[in-house]
């Protein structure tokens, strides 16, 4: 902010009704900012988008899917024994997606997507496997983190967690 | 009456009603008419209204009819406020307390109920009406865009007000209707957290739909409708009607608001509540079971306004079904009164009479062409199959749609070389087809479509039982 009256060809009355419009904006910006800010989702504790323990590694017998209620989400065991957390969320619409024994698949009631174990569409409507949460094992007992959803667009094998 | 000043000490309920009315209520027109220019009623009205726009079959009366429901809805949201807590589980536990335990209170939550659902149906034939008729050209312009936002308000107090009984069927309506924010592109997911209050629909998202529901969205409701009724007035009264033979603008001929018009409003009002009162006492809104996260029932339909909506999901990726497609209809319908302009039709019912043949052969042929391309789409096309290695939003989504619109086009095209339809016409032509291919998928989506949303015929429906 360098003081050039002489070159500049800014009056005084339009410098300072471009400053209070300057201000105006600013207080406006803030406003909406503080506004969205206490908007914003309000996180509650303990259960859902906390750590999880659904049970310990020897739970799972390989080749199964249980499912774990309050966590929201699948602990699917693979037949050689690696473990994944699918969220039970539909990546359509957001069903809850109930894992049918007989067709061995998961079958949403919504809109009749289906997807195979590991959660890959093998119907559409939805676009995308279904959703992971990231899984680690500590001790021989599982954790799963609800807090970040991992979406994916394909299975990978590096997304199966080993004991 | 007459008398009022022979009465030496009036009375405090007199000098009331003196002050109200200092005149007394004269007996001849005129002086009626002078008496009541600063009223409430010519806050709203003229003091003259042209006897043919008061045609019944010109306006149908939808227009004071959504405004009746409003005001309804106002007050029994009101007194339903005194007996609902918006919290898990309390808010579904009231609403059973309000069916069996509160005076009246099935009667108000019925009314409320059903006043709101009606209300969109009303809101979507003023539209029609104030369409096919051209009332919304310059200078009512605005008044259209007003209306537009106001229907689109009115589906979102209809929206917000679902979830708050709290059972199966808010619980599910919600999450797939609100999940279809989650596909915005870029913000989509921020977005849909922001209005849930939280990754899933909860304790969170039911204090935030009440407080639209019950603040925010009623406030800019009445506010946009109070000045919908001050720009019919600043536009020059209602549009008149007009056959399509006529070619001038017949000879105006106006009576006054009072008693002329006011007493056909009050007695229509009178009719539909009446009405109103006897549906709510003999049909009980739904209820289900408590809202349970845990189990989606089959099949979950979102609200039947959404259900072509729903339709469309069906058949398309949801960012060309539900954001692409819809921005379109929406920006399309506010942008009308713009590309439509011809002055001498307007108050002529479809324009002209090739207007009327043309609308007819719309209808008739979406009646045909959609159940078809739902059949075909069902059954035949599989985009995703044929596409493999394409990424869905193209092979499910803008592939399909491609494919749609170029009928359309050739269709319009079709009208205007062998119907010398002009502009007006092909808007026409162009409006009925769209809008009756949605009333026939929201049809589709309410009454067809069952467990798996597969098709079946309303008779063979079969019913899952958990
Ligand atoms: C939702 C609540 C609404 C209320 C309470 C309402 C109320 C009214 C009333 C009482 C009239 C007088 C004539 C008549 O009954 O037709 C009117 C006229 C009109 N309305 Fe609405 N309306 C609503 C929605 C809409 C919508 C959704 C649109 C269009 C998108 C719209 C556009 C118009 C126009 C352009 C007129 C002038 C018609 C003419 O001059 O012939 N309104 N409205
Ligand atoms: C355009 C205006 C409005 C519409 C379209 C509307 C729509 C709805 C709908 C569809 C429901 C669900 C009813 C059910 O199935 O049980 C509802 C519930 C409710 N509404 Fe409204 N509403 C409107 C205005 C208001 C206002 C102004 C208030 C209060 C200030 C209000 C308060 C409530 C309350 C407390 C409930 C919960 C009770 C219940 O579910 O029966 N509403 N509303
Ligand atoms: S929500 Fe699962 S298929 Fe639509």
């Amino acid at each position: 902010m360098t003081d050039t009256p002489a070159s500049t060809p800014l009056s005084r009355r339009d410098f300072l009704k471009a400053a209070w419009m300057f201000l105006g904006g600013i207080a406006a910006l803030e406003t909406a900012g503080i506004f969205i800010a206490y908007l914003q989702p309000r996180l509650a504790e303990g259960e859902f988008g906390s750590v999880i323990v659904p049970g310990k590694v020897d739970d799972f017998p390989p080749n199964s899917v249980t499912h774990i209620p309050n966590g929201r989400f699948y602990i699917v065991r693979t037949g050689d024994g690696g473990f994944l957390a699918v969220y039970h969320r539909c990546t359509h619409l957001g069903c809850t997606v109930p894992w049918d024994q007989t067709a061995q698949k998961f079958i949403c009631p919504c809109h009749n997507s289906q997807f195979d174990r590991q959660g890959v569409v093998e119907n559409s409507p939805a676009p995308r496997p279904l959703d992971l949460f990231a899984l680690t094992i500590e001790d021989g007992e599982l954790k799963v983190d609800t807090g970040t959803i991992i979406q994916r667009q394909t299975f990978e094998t590096a997304q199966v967690v080993y004991p | 009456m007459d008398e009022k000043n022979s009465l030496p000490e009036p009375s405090i309920f007199e000098r009331m009603r003196n002050r109200l009315t200092p005149e007394g209520i004269p007996s001849d027109d005129r002086g009626r008419m002078r008496m009541v220019m600063d009223s409430l009623i010519l806050h709203i009205h003229p003091a003259k209204v042209e006897v043919s726009s008061m045609k019944w079959t010109y306006t149908w009366g939808l227009g004071g009819l959504a405004a009746l429901l409003m005001i309804i809805l106002g007050l029994t949201g009101i007194v339903l406020l005194n007996n609902y807590t918006p919290a898990v589980p309390q808010a579904y536990l009231d609403i059973l307390e309000i069916n069996s335990n509160v005076w009246f209170g099935e009667l108000i939550r019925n009314l409320h109920h059903w006043s709101a659902n009606l209300l969109i149906v009303v809101s979507v034939l003023h539209l029609i009406r104030v369409f096919v008729t051209g009332a919304y050209r310059p200078p009512r312009e605005l008044n259209w865009l007003i209306g537009v936002a106001m229907l689109l308000l009115v589906l979102g107090a209809n929206f917000t007000g679902y979830l708050l009984p709290w059972d199966q069927l808010a619980y599910w309506a919600i999450t797939v209707g609100t999940s279809i924010l989650s596909y915005v592109p870029l913000i989509g997911q921020w977005l849909t957290r922001l209005v849930l209050g939280g990754p899933e629909v909860g304790a969170n998202t039911l204090l935030n739909f009440y407080s639209m529901h019950i603040s925010f969205i009623p406030l800019i409701i009445f506010g946009l409708m109070s000045y919908h009724f001050w720009r019919v007035r600043k536009d020059g009264g209602l549009t008149v009607p007009k056959s399509s033979k006529q070619t001038e603008d017949p000879k105006p001929e106006r009576v006054t608001t009072i008693p002329h018009l006011v007493h056909r409003e009050f007695i229509f009002a009178l009719a539909w509540t009446a009405a109103l009162l006897t549906f709510a006492m003999l049909v009980p809104a739904p209820l289900e079971g408590i809202a349970n996260p845990a189990m989606s029932p089959n099949p979950a339909k979102a609200p039947w306004y959404f259900m072509g909506l729903q339709e469309l999901l069906l058949h398309f990726h949801p960012l060309v079904g539900a954001i692409v497609i819809p921005s379109l209809v929406i920006i399309g319908i506010f942008t009308l009164p713009f590309f439509d302009l011809n002055p001498k039709s307007v108050g002529v019912y479809f324009r002209s009479r090739r207007g009327r043949s043309l609308t007819l052969l719309a209808v008739g042929i979406a009646l045909i062409a959609t159940p078809s391309w739902v059949l075909l789409d069902e059954y035949v096309l599989n985009w995703t199959l044929w596409l493999p290695t394409w990424n869905t939003l193209f092979s499910n989504g803008l592939i399909p749609l491609a494919v749609i619109l170029l009928p359309l086009l050739l269709l319009d095209s079709w009208i205007q070389n062998s119907f010398k339809a002009d502009t007006e016409e092909r808007v026409l032509f162009i409006a009925s087809f769209l809008f009756t291919a949605f009333i026939i998928l929201t049809v589709i989506g309410i009454f067809f479509r069952g467990p798996g949303m597969s098709l079946y015929f309303p008779w063979n429906m079969p019913i899952v039982t958990h």
